[in-house]
């Protein structure tokens, strides 16, 4: 085991590779490694962030669904309300046109009895003076017998 | 078994695979490679262990430019395997680093894991069976290879002397000359504080300077002897493995010697040959169960001397297994050591 220069050489070629490594081989590859773990932490940080907006995206989805819901329930309402207004609507209206009906029926009615009751009233006067007539046998002067005669036929 | 045309002892033998490749002056003042020990320590300080430095360069540009090549294409999508496997490695450095390294550097990451990368693959050429490249260095007519650069002690303390020098500048950046040179004299006691006379001083100093400029040079030595000792512990072992192999071999080899004399005839081992054959015949035709037939070709395996060769196989395989985790351990253990003495010298005492 003798000492000799191969030592001073082997110290030189140290150095020499030490400065190589720290010169062509430390700096790329740390440079490519921290690359990658800040990649990597941005892909964490967007996916979390992805989750995040996720969760916010699905919460105004069920927000809006209930939205939705809400203002569909309300239409139903309004549309049976809207409804029932319509249904109470006709049944007034038919209520009323029923009575109005009835009322012109019993107009007509209550006319056609008076027109009847005054042509019967007119015929009972003429029958009345025709009777009158026969029964004095003589002719009653219309014109002289005027107010007994009206008063008979407002007592018909 | 590497070299030569007669068969070496074992002291030889094991002489021959510690013996590194060295360059130098030789005595009559030409200079050249040195034919054995003697004339390697001969040739003094100036001479050069060729294979420890080509092993060690060659490791060196492995280093490089396998981690060249990933950094020259890395990026930050999604990484290749060789990115992935170079990553790791460089996080596991960087994490070291930044737990034992108190301060900011741009160096002492990139030389963690350069010492690292580079210690543990040339600990790795320890894996390499010890015989393979020095048998095929002799083939080509190099006398000696000792291709582990970390079994060699002028390697390690290489490093660790490189790394000595940069305890010196980073204590001398963090605290100054004055205040690295005062560190030495005035610890651990420190007169000043003690209130001693100013004539007591320079004996205390003396004291101190004789304590602190031990625990100072411990450092490199440390360093590279630890390395240095576990390496060569390691590749010893696996020499006496390799060596306990061939003396089983010729073990056997001499107990037949002795039954046929120096000549073993043909049909011994004809005869041998057709017994295995016969045994793994019976076995397969239902004649002999399992157990028996192994108990069968384990004693013909011995008896030819293939046990030995099959035991030396497992030992060395199983010293190999357990010295993958000493060399990463050792390369690990160098990185580490190198950080915390670093960042030690930039702190006040």
């Amino acid at each position: 085991m003798n000492m000799n220069a191969t030592l001073i050489l082997q110290m030189i070629a140290m150095l020499v590779f030490v400065w190589f490594c720290m010169k062509f081989i430390w700096p790329p590859l740390l440079k490519a490694m921290d690359e990658r773990r800040a990649k990597i932490a941005d892909g964490l940080a967007a996916s979390d962030r992805a989750e995040k907006a996720l969760q916010e995206a699905n919460q105004e989805v069920e927000k809006q669904i209930k939205v939705a819901r809400d203002k569909a329930g309300e239409i139903v309402d309004q549309a049976n309300q809207r409804h029932s207004q319509i249904l109470d609507q006709a049944k007034d209206d038919a209520i009323g046109e029923r009575q109005r009906q009835v009322a012109a029926g019993e107009a007509e009615i209550t006319q056609s009895a008076n027109q009847a009751r005054e042509e019967l009233r007119a015929t009972v006067a003429s029958l009345a003076v025709l009777g009158a007539r026969q029964i004095l046998e003589k002719e009653v002067d219309e014109d002289t017998h005027r107010e007994l005669l009206d008063k008979l036929i407002a007592e018909i | 078994m590497s070299s030569g045309s007669e068969a070496p002892t074992s002291g030889e033998y094991i002489q021959h695979h510690l013996q590194n490749l060295t360059f130098g002056q030789h005595a009559d003042g030409s200079w050249g490679i040195a034919h054995g020990a003697a004339e390697a320590a001969e040739m003094g300080f100036w001479a050069f262990h060729v294979d420890t430095l080509v092993w060690s360069l060659l490791m060196g540009f492995s280093f490089f430019f396998m981690f060249r090549s990933v950094a020259k294409k890395a990026n930050s999508g999604v990484p290749s395997r060789g990115q992935a496997m170079v990553e790791s490695i460089v996080e596991f450095v960087d994490t070291s680093v930044k737990e034992s390294f108190h301060g900011t550097s741009r160096l002492i990451a990139p030389l963690a894991l350069t010492l690292f990368v580079w210690i543990f693959f040339m600990n790795l050429m320890d894996l390499i069976p010890v015989d393979v490249l020095p048998f095929a260095a002799s083939s080509a007519g190099i006398p000696y290879q000792k291709v582990v650069p970390t079994t060699d002690v002028n390697a390690t303390m290489g490093m660790a002397i490189a790394v000595f020098v940069l305890i010196i500048f980073y204590s001398i950046r963090a605290k100054g000359v004055k205040g690295f040179l005062g560190e030495l004299v005035f610890n651990p006691l420190n007169p000043e504080q003690l209130g001693m006379p100013k004539v007591v001083w320079p004996f205390v100093m003396a004291f101190n300077f004789l304590l602190e400029i031990v625990s100072l040079l411990a450092k490199p030595v440390s360093l590279g002897l630890r390395l240095f000792g576990n390496m060569y512990a390691g590749e010893l072992i696996f020499i006496l493995i390799a060596l306990i192999f061939t003396a089983g071999s010729g073990f056997v080899g001499a107990g037949l010697s002795s039954m046929f004399g120096d000549h073993i005839p043909a049909w011994f081992w004809l005869l041998a040959t057709a017994t295995v054959f016969v045994t793994l015949w019976m076995n397969m035709k239902g004649l002999l169960n399992n157990k028996k037939t192994l108990w069968f070709v384990l004693a013909e395996l011995f008896l030819v001397g293939g046990l030995a060769f099959v035991g030396g196989q497992l030992m060395h395989f199983g010293w190999a297994v357990f010295h993958i985790l000493i060399i990463t351990l050792q390369a690990f253990i160098f990185m580490m050591l190198s950080i915390v003495y670093l960042s030690m010298a930039q702190t006040h005492h």
